[in-house]
């Protein structure tokens, strides 16, 4: 064994071990460059075959894959080879996820700046037969019944979360945190039924509230905000509530003075969070609130406009000529799109601004 | 001497107003939510009720309210099951393209992205769906007919709109695939850094090191989010009734022009134009609808609690 070990020994092995020969490696750059000599390869192929575009990538990409495949077997051996392969595919399907995505806000984007112009803003529905036309009605229907909904679902969420976190033990702890998770899953349309039947079994089937289409929205926010708050508490230090124990302030003072000005970043990006979730919410104001074409701006009176159902009815019942009310729910869904992301970028920007110095 | 508001005692913060109050209405904040959720079972029940008793010939289709649920039941569960086929195996890919390939600024930045994706309306996907997935589809199907007819999934004749099963599943896949991306993406950026860093120093590939310290640490998660993501492919509703041109029963047919509809887009469809029984009935069917996604959720949030433990949180 030990003559092994001689320095020349170690030296001639790699020529007979085959393991040890594996060792070589492709230079950096030539994964890429193997993997563009595939496409080409594949834009070749397509272009024999008629050329488009969709063929050129799919081609590309599979001989791409096993050009660099076989070159990196049979340079670097079996393992590597292997690496590589699934190094490709993993980002190829990255790839081909980013497609749809692309193609989604790229749609979205053509299709709806043709009416973003300020009539869509200032003017509502009402006696607009063709063109023109706007969506005030279902901008400001939108809004007040989010309000609504976050009225009636933050107060709840958060007191929710605070008992879990705070004051929750035991049976009930668990039932609620479990109930959460689930609820978290109700699907939009079972809670639009259920705001539906809620109403019509008090006031007879065909009433329809802006309330209702609040209460429904609630039903799938409440959840998120209990959810997301819960998650924000748990991350408050012991340190500090106990710190706050120890000079005698209350439990109740300590959360509101202590816990909760701690958390308000998080607060405030847990609840934007689901405002967003739910602002895009069709199906349950489909069947709670209903369309109307004109302004109504009172919550417990009648059947008013929100943006999604709005949407909805402009592509799907665009009467005669189609046009002009296709190119308003396109606007109305870029509006939405808008509005989300807007969103989004709000919480971001309240967890980097807000955050307390000494939080983490 | 003393001050006035310095007690002799210490005292037990329970026994104050103000503590009892505030913990009073927290308790009864979590309370209300389990009524909030036995309300619901307990409405739609109610109102389903008529529909149930309900002579057979009443109900839209005449043949009693079995027969009106079981096509949208399977419609359901098929668009839904082909949206968790196509979409785990790329959100998986994501997932660990994401934790384990990409740059970090990359990384980062698509984790953003991924997010936005999540909450975009489900209407503005079935906008998307019906205006740009379903027309480039069409001459896919055309294909799949004549190469692929022998199985019944492409038996065809194919829909010359592209409003089939098959893209309505397609549109469901990339609708919750930002869902089961951002679950997976969790479980994996969690796989304890030791066991890969052991990995890698005894000479494993990066996919090696994957498959021995990520995926099997990572599995439940990804389990338990494919569920979550075929809940909100059970219970989406308007991208697949802008998508999905719903009228006939029961087939396989991925690619005809008469595809069952689902539950949810068969609600949000009739419901506006409904009256009295048939009000009844959809409510009916919304409930079964409620029932599937109710056990379907319980089942992943079983399974992801299951792996509550190793999140170490306090």
């Amino acid at each position: 064994m030990s003559t092994d070990l001689r320095p020349d020994a170690v030296a001639a092995t790699p020529a007979r071990n085959p393991a040890l020969r594996s060792r070589r490696q492709l230079p950096r750059f030539a994964p890429t460059g193997l993997f563009g000599l595939g496409v080409l390869l594949g834009a070749g192929l397509s272009a024999a075959t008629g050329f488009s575009l969709t063929l050129t990538v799919v081609y590309g990409v599979v001989l791409g894959t096993l050009v660099l495949y076989v070159v990196a077997r049979r340079v670097e051996g079996g393992r590597k080879a292997f690496d590589r392969l699934v190094t490709c595919l993993v980002t190829c399907a990255f790839g081909i996820a980013m497609v749809p995505l692309v193609s989604l806000v790229w749609t979205v984007l053509e299709n709806g700046v043709r009416r973003l112009d300020g009539e869509f803003f200032n003017s509502s529905m009402l006696g607009i037969v063709g063109e023109g036309g706007g969506a005030y009605h279902a901008i400001a229907g939108t809004l007040i019944i989010t309000l609504l909904t976050a009225l009636i679902s933050v107060p709840i969420g958060l007191l929710a979360a605070i008992y879990l976190v705070e004051y929750g033990t035991g049976r009930l702890k668990r039932a609620i945190t479990f109930l959460v998770d689930v609820m978290t899953g109700i699907p939009s349309i079972v809670a639009g039924l259920f705001a539906f039947a809620l109403f019509a079994l008090f006031s007879g089937p065909s009433i329809r509230l802006g309330i209702m289409g609040a209460v429904a929205l609630s039903v799938l926010m409440i959840p998120v905000v209990v959810r997301s708050s819960e998650e924000v508490l748990k991350l408050v230090p012991n340190e500090l509530r106990e710190a706050s124990y120890a000079l005698g302030v209350p439990k109740w003072r300590t959360i509101l003075r202590v816990v909760l000005p701690t958390s308000i970043a998080g607060l405030g990006t847990a609840v934007t969070l689901a405002i967003a979730r739910v602002v895009g919410e069709t199906a349950p104001l489909l069947v709670t609130v209903g369309l109307v074409n004109g302004t109504n701006l009172d919550p417990f009176d009648g059947r008013m406009s929100t943006l999604p159902v709005f949407a909805f009815y402009q592509l799907t019942q665009p009467g005669v000529p189609p046009e002009p009310a296709i190119d308003r729910a396109w606007t109305a869904a870029l509006l939405l799109i808008i509005l989300v992301m807007a969103l989004n970028v709000v919480a971001r920007l309240i967890s980097r601004f807000f955050a307390p110095k000494t939080g983490r | 001497m003393t001050t006035t508001d310095a007690p002799p005692a210490p005292p037990r913060p329970r026994r104050r107003p103000g503590d009892r109050i505030f913990a009073g209405s927290a308790t009864g904040a979590g309370i209300l939510i389990l009524v909030v959720l036995a309300g619901v079972a307990a409405f739609l029940v109610s109102e389903a009720w008529p529909a149930v008793v309900a002579p057979a010939e009443d109900i839209p289709g005449g043949d009693g309210l079995t027969a009106y649920i079981a096509p949208l039941v399977f419609g359901t569960l098929l668009a839904a099951v082909i949206a968790l086929l196509v979409a785990t195996p790329l959100a998986v890919a994501i997932a660990l393209y994401i934790t384990y390939y990409a740059p970090p600024r990359l990384a980062t930045l698509m984790g953003y992205v991924m997010d936005l994706l999540a909450a975009i309306p489900s209407i503005v996907y079935g906008f998307w769906g019906i205006a740009a997935l379903a027309p480039a589809l069409v001459p896919f199907y055309g294909w799949a007919e004549e190469h692929l007819g022998f199985l019944p999934f492409f038996a065809g004749p194919a829909s010359v709109t592209g409003r089939t099963m098959l893209t309505a599943g397609l549109v469901l896949a990339i609708m919750i695939l930002p869902i089961i991306s951002a679950i997976s993406r969790e479980v994996f950026g969690q796989a304890p850094a030791l066991h890969r860093e052991a990995a890698l120093a005894l000479g494993a590939t990066r996919w090696e090191m994957i498959r021995m310290a990520v995926l099997p640490y990572g599995r439940s998660g990804v389990i338990g989010g494919a569920m979550l993501g075929l809940g909100r492919a059970l219970g989406e509703t308007l991208a697949v009734a802008l998508v999905l041109s719903g009228s006939g029963g029961i087939t396989v047919n991925l690619i005809g022009q008469s595809n069952p509809s689902t539950i949810a887009a068969n609600v949000a469809l009739k419901f506006p134009e409904s009256t009295g029984i048939e009000v009844n009935a959809l409510i009916a069917s919304g409930l079964a609808l409620f029932v599937i996604t109710f056990a379907v959720n319980m089942f992943a949030r079983w399974i992801v609690n299951r792996r509550a433990d190793f999140s170490g949180a306090n």
